[in-house]
């Protein structure tokens, strides 16, 4: 029997498992998750009692039916699963994993990459202090843990995220002091309408969970820096859509600007990338069902930023297309309208890049002593310092000026870095070059990494 | 330990009928409850988890999904721990920097 390894387990990775466990194949499930479920259908530990509704609003129905789709398929043994694990790298076609029982390696025939997204991030003057986090985090917290981030917190940054945190937190009962969208309003006006001919209801939904916002709202802001002391946050400054002055106290704030598919592995897998100016992120090369090149496949929002539904589909098709490159025969009815979904998926995802646009004209005006790393603290100024000597190439500059070799390995400083080096350069984003990814993905102890190579 | 009163940098806005633990972070007994993630223990109570390596401020997560390597820290005896990541158990002993000793000749 043919060995297909799924990395993942959100939606877009129990749906590719389910599609291969129904056609008889026993699919190996590596997800870092505790519990199957993904960042969106998070679910928190034993113990915890809040419904599904309280927990995914109106996705609550979804998110029990993959839970419980899942539960059963482990339950029947169709499926081994190893949560709390993660791969580190490839070699070959055998993973490196660790996880509860330390490094193991898996062999498999094929692999299916369904790694998810996560926040993508602008540096704003002062991110570097403790008590700021992604938005995701504040989502976790809530979702996962029945926490806030803060007493006062401010959520800033752009994308349906944004108004879904600040919804989520207040219903909860967290004092939320702005809602800062650097998104204007007439790019809203431009992807919204297109958002609402792909997907009506969720459009109107997220519309209406806007309104609800009321005045804490504001669209087409410029975050000017993050006061912050010794205990972190103090307050935000900011300017509103006419370049009026505001500062808002808090002590934590939550940013992000959508989403950033996570792609380490992809790239460690061999698959190629191009440049996505839509989404302004590099993303991996695949055919409309998800298949990449020597026998990876990809699914959901780490082949794009699609969402949970459209990860579900896409779970499906790129699963199937693996049984079907196996020899196996599919259903040709069910593929022809998942594909038609998941080309309404795309729309109206292509509406939300429309409407809630990466920040790159904030980050070009950044100020020079502005942290861009996060990890080790360097500058805007010390990475224009490396420009000279390296060139306007990302990994050059990495080399040089160590902007994306801190502990993240990248995730939250590349989108910016390479957008300030074009910036300097005069070039576009995109010709700034790509962070090559290097294993391991996640850190491990050397000692892990020995026992491995010893056993092996 | 109320939910409003709690002293760190978070709040709890729900599920506070799980078991009590406790546990020791710089010396200092804590209470959390049984389910909390080492970070949601360590922050109900304290500002920060750590110091920066690299600059004056201080770090208390960033991502709370594995992926920003924010939120290690250390135990007083065994290896560091991603604090966003990792369960609180009954008598865990962290600290916000390296133990001593480090590197440890016994191991
Ligand atoms: S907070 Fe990012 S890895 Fe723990």
């Amino acid at each position: 029997m043919s060995r297909v390894l799924i990395v993942g387990a959100g939606p877009a990775g129990m749906r590719a498992a389910e599609t291969l466990a129904r056609a008889g194949l026993v699919p190996i499930v590596v997800d870092e998750g505790a519990r199957a479920g993904g960042q969106i259908y998070r679910r928190p530990p034993d113990g915890f009692i809040r419904p599904p509704k309280a927990l995914y609003g109106a996705e609550a129905k979804k998110a029990a039916a993959l839970h419980r789709m899942f539960e059963e398929m482990l339950r029947a043994g169709l499926i081994t699963y190893h949560p709390q694990s993660s791969v580190l790298g490839f070699s070959g076609n055998t993973a490196q994993i660790t996880g509860p029982e330390g490094m193991t390696a898996i062999g498999f025939d094929r692999l299916i990459l369904a790694t998810g997204a996560m926040d993508r991030l602008a540096p704003v003057p002062g991110w570097q202090h403790a008590g700021v986090y992604s938005l995701g985090a504040a989502q976790i917290a809530l979702k996962a843990q029945g926490v806030a981030l803060g007493r006062r917190i401010v959520l800033a940054g752009s994308g349906p995220l944004l108004t879904l945190v600040a919804h989520q937190l207040r219903k909860a009962g967290a004092n939320v002091a702005a809602v800062l969208d650097t998104a204007p309003l007439s790019a809203q006006a431009v992807g919204g309408l297109r958002m609402a001919m792909a997907r009506p209801l969720v459009t109107a939904r997220g519309l209406a969970m806007r309104a609800g916002l009321g005045r804490l709202y504001h669209a087409g802001v410029r975050l000017d820096r993050i006061e912050a002391g010794d205990d972190g946050p103090c307050a935000m400054h900011w300017r509103d859509a006419r370049n009026r002055s505001h500062v808002t106290p808090c002590d934590a704030v939550a940013l992000g600007w959508h989403l950033q598919a996570e792609t380490a592995l992809t790239d460690l897998a061999g698959v190629a990338f191009d440049w996505s100016g839509t989404w302004a992120q590099w993303l991996p090369r695949a055919d409309a069902e998800g298949r990449a090149s020597g026998g990876v496949y990809l699914a959901g929002d780490g082949m794009g930023i699609l969402g949970a539904d459209g990860a579900e589909v896409a779970g499906r098709l790129a699963a199937s297309a693996c049984l079907a490159d196996l020899g196996y025969a599919i259903p040709l009815r069910n593929r022809g309208r998942d594909m038609r979904r998941l080309a309404r998926m795309r729309r109206f995802a292509g509406g939300v890049a429309r409407a809630f646009p990466w920040p790159a004209e904030m980050i070009r005006n950044l100020p020079d002593s502005t942290v861009i790393c996060r990890c080790e603290g360097i500058t805007a100024g010390e990475l224009g310092d490396t420009l000279p000597l390296a060139g306007a190439e990302a990994n050059r500059v990495k080399s040089l000026g160590r902007i994306g070799m801190g502990r993240c390995q990248g995730r939250y400083c590349q989108r910016a870095g390479a957008e300030l080096i074009a910036a300097l350069a005069g070039i576009a984003p995109a010709q700034a070059g790509r962070l090559r990814a290097q294993p391991p993905v996640r850190p491990a102890p050397i000692s892990l990494l020995c026992s491995e190579t010893d056993n092996g | 330990m109320s939910a409003a009163g709690s002293p760190g940098r978070l709040r709890r806005l729900a599920e506070t009928g799980r078991e009590p633990l406790s546990f020791h972070f710089d010396g200092v007994r804590l209470h959390a409850l049984a389910g909390d993630t080492v970070l949601t223990g360590v922050l109900l109570s304290a500002g920060h988890l750590r110091k920066a390596e690299f600059g004056p401020e201080r770090r208390a997560g960033f991502c709370l999904m594995g992926a920003c390597q924010d939120c290690w820290i250390w135990q007083e005896d065994g290896p560091r721990l991603r604090a966003c990541s990792t369960p609180l158990r009954e008598g865990m002993r962290l600290l916000s920097g390296s133990p001593h000793y480090w590197p440890d000749p016994r191991s």
